[in-house]
């Protein structure tokens, strides 16, 4: 009997790169970048846990499905099915992806004064060959997973804003995936440019409409030029079948301002590789993040901040609540080179454990080469405070608020940063709902 | 109100509180003293339903019913109110959101639908007036970096918003300058009647002073030794307490 072992999900990548080829334009830039980023799957293959950054994070569990690369079909949906899952109280721009492909239905997009557009066009058409060929895939790393998503960068958002553009509208970038296929795998592809003086605030979800396994891969590059302000807001709720490999790099010139919030509180797997690079004076750079999950759920935050020049700030806190068997994983590195005198850099990582089967493995690293710095870090690991819970409950708050409440505030300093008040609402609510209760305040 | 019959209670394996006996009846304010370690603040742990005492015998009736089983919040919504003698902080949180959601779960308790927003700001206000409360301090984090007076001064402040049958006063005037202390005490005295009852529990007598008891208690070694009005507690202030331990030993 002949057995015929299915075809893994490695090989299967590079073969469907092949028949991609086969559709693209061989003459384009991106081309180019794609081939040789293949290459760098092929020798490297998926992370393994025998790589130190892969330690804790197995995803063998999540490479075994059969995968559909290039979803057949085009799927529609009603803005009423899914409205729950944008911010819809406020007026803002929308870039929808529906199984991969774009939903002229359901998006916003303009050309107006700005791109806030499609990746797909802006590799495709002229005009956009100059951006495309000064920072597509100038600042992804060159690792297994970014190298595999450039390879298959076709479709996702593009963000062009020109210099002293106040972008009034928030932009919402939201993948669906339908469940249509049995399974599927997701490579979404952004880029972002805005130019000097101006701000964006941009929101970000990867939302799964039933329990089909998905597995996304995304790559986002964010350049923030001189003066440049960069909100970003990562809600990472997805159903319990969906994982998300976020791969996000930003490069801040000069006085600009850049955050990043990730808000992890569903999904099977999530692991986020946030890595700011520094390349100028004055440069302030946020990290934030609250996780919460339970089951059997993983999040993983990897963060790198790297300060090349003087005066500069980074400010990283985050947050996680695990209960169940739930685990999570916080690895921030932090580089100051030799040149980058007087940095301020702060890191803190604070957790609860609910159970005695959840677990976190937190490890800064700090890697400090310049001799006139404040650089700080700091990890906890702890219960809920059993006086608190009994001062609240003394007081006639029930055991479930009186830990919700004290999750809330425990996450609190995480949400005051956030400056959409719209968004800080949702998450309260998320949070509210994760935790079984129902909230009468507002924080 | 509160009935206490032979209560018997302990940590672990360590027994602390051995045969309590003690009838509060509704306008009655009764203190409890006692030299350090004699279970005073156990006995004010343990009627509130502090988890991690565990009661080996006797019973605690509120109002007639048992309320042995019941957790902390349970009794809070029955009508006990525990004064901290050192309130956890609790930053993210604010005194107002802290103090609404206490009111308004006590009320779903009872069965009642929330309060209106504009009958909470009123009550808010006249509380806070009554404990001469700046309207900036209930936005503050609870409790995060209260004085002393501050945080027990927010205490009253929360058992005027709660509006307890009980209130229990754990060591309140320690760590209280006097103007503090006598703003404290005014508090406590305003928000008596004949329906309610105060159980002070302090070290010493100058609280007393100020809320003036029906009936001082002095417990030692986990034990009520002796039970008397108030001049007992000047005995007290004057010869300490050893004259009772020989008592008691003798």
């Amino acid at each position: 009997m002949l057995n015929i072992e299915q075809m893994d999900l490695k090989d299967k990548l590079i073969t469907s790169f092949m028949a991609l080829e086969d559709r693209v334009d061989v003459e384009n830039y991106v081309h180019d970048v794609r081939s040789e980023a293949i290459k760098i799957f092929e020798d490297k293959g998926f992370p393994t846990k025998k790589e130190e950054a892969w330690k804790y994070t197995s995803l063998k569990s999540i490479l075994k499905e059969d995968y559909s690369v290039f979803p057949k079909a085009e799927n529609a949906l009603e803005y009423n099915d899914v409205k729950k899952y944008f911010i819809h109280d406020i007026d803002s721009y929308k870039i929808v992806f529906i199984d991969g492909k774009y939903s002229s239905h359901l998006s916003q997009t303009t050309h107006d004064g700005m791109d806030i557009c499609l990746m797909s066009a802006a590799i495709a058409k002229p005009k956009y060959r100059l951006v495309i060929e000064n920072y597509f895939n100038k600042i992804a790393s060159k690792d297994s997973l970014s190298s595999l998503n450039t390879a298959f960068s076709q479709e996702g958002a593009f963000i062009h804003i020109p210099k002293n553009k106040l972008v009034e509208k928030p932009i919402q970038i939201l993948h669906f995936s339908t469940g249509n296929e049995s399974a599927i795998m997701l490579q979404p592809r952004n880029l972002i440019v805005v130019d000097e003086n101006s701000h964006v605030q941009i929101i970000e979800r990867h939302q799964s409409l039933n329990n089909n396994p998905v597995l996304t891969n995304s790559v986002t590059e964010i350049f923030a030029n001189k003066r440049a302000i960069v909100d970003y807001y990562k809600i990472q709720n997805d159903t319990q079948n969906a994982s998300l490999i976020d791969n996000t790099f930003i490069k801040q010139k000069q006085e600009s301002v850049a955050s990043v919030h990730t808000f992890s509180f569903g999904g099977k797997l999530t692991r986020n590789n946030l890595n700011f690079y520094q390349q100028g004076e004055r440069i302030d750079s946020t990290l934030k993040g609250v996780t919460i999950i339970g089951d059997k759920q993983h999040v993983d935050h990897n963060t790198m901040v790297h300060h090349t020049e003087p005066n500069c700030e980074s400010h990283q806190d985050y947050k996680g609540i695990f209960g169940d068997s739930a685990t999570g994983v916080f690895n921030g590195q932090v580089l100051v080179e030799k040149e980058a005198q007087k940095t301020n850099a702060f890191q803190a990582n604070n957790n609860i454990l609910l159970s005695d089967k959840a677990t976190i493995n937190t490890k800064p690293q700090l890697e400090i080469f310049a001799d006139d710095v404040k650089c700080s870090h700091g990890c906890t690991i702890g219960q809920l405070d059993e006086s608190a819970m009994f001062y609240m409950q003394s007081r006639g708050i029930p055991h479930k608020e009186a830990r919700a409440l004290l999750m809330y505030a425990f996450s609190n300093n995480v949400l005051s940063s956030v400056k959409i008040p719209e968004i800080k609402q949702r998450i309260n609510k998320l949070i509210a709902n994760k935790l079984g209760v129902r909230i009468g305040f507002d924080l | 109100m509160l009935k206490i019959h032979n209560l018997h209670a302990g940590v672990d394996d360590k027994s602390i509180l051995k045969g309590i006996d003690l009838e509060i009846k509704p306008g009655e304010i009764h203190a409890i003293m006692g030299p350090n370690g004699s279970g005073k603040s156990t006995l004010a742990s343990v009627i509130a339903g502090k988890e991690e005492y565990e009661v080996t015998k006797g019973e605690i009736l509120f109002e007639g019913d048992d309320i042995g089983e019941l957790s902390p919040d349970e009794r809070a919504h029955k009508g006990v109110f525990l004064s901290f003698q050192y309130p956890v902080e609790i930053p993210g949180v604010s005194v107002t959101n802290f103090i609404k959601t206490a009111i308004n779960e006590t009320r779903k308790a009872q069965g009642l639908s929330e309060m209106p927003a504009k009958d909470m700001l009123k009550l808010l206000r006249e509380k806070a007036e009554l404990l001469d409360i700046d309207r900036k301090f209930l936005s503050r984090s609870l409790n995060e970096g209260f004085s002393g007076g501050e945080k027990k001064r927010n205490e009253i402040f929360q058992m005027a918003m709660l509006d307890p049958k009980l209130a229990i006063l754990d060591e309140t005037d320690s760590g209280l300058d006097i103007d503090a202390l006598r703003i404290v005490a005014n508090g406590v005295n305003k928000l008596k009647t004949d329906d309610n009852a105060v159980l002070v529990i302090t070290h010493y007598q100058r609280l007393l002073d100020y809320i003036v008891p029906d009936f001082v208690h002095v417990l030692v070694n986990g034990k009520i030794v002796k039970s008397g009005t108030k001049e007992l507690a000047h005995e007290l202030e004057e010869k300490g307490y050893d004259w009772i331990k020989e008592e008691v030993n003798a």
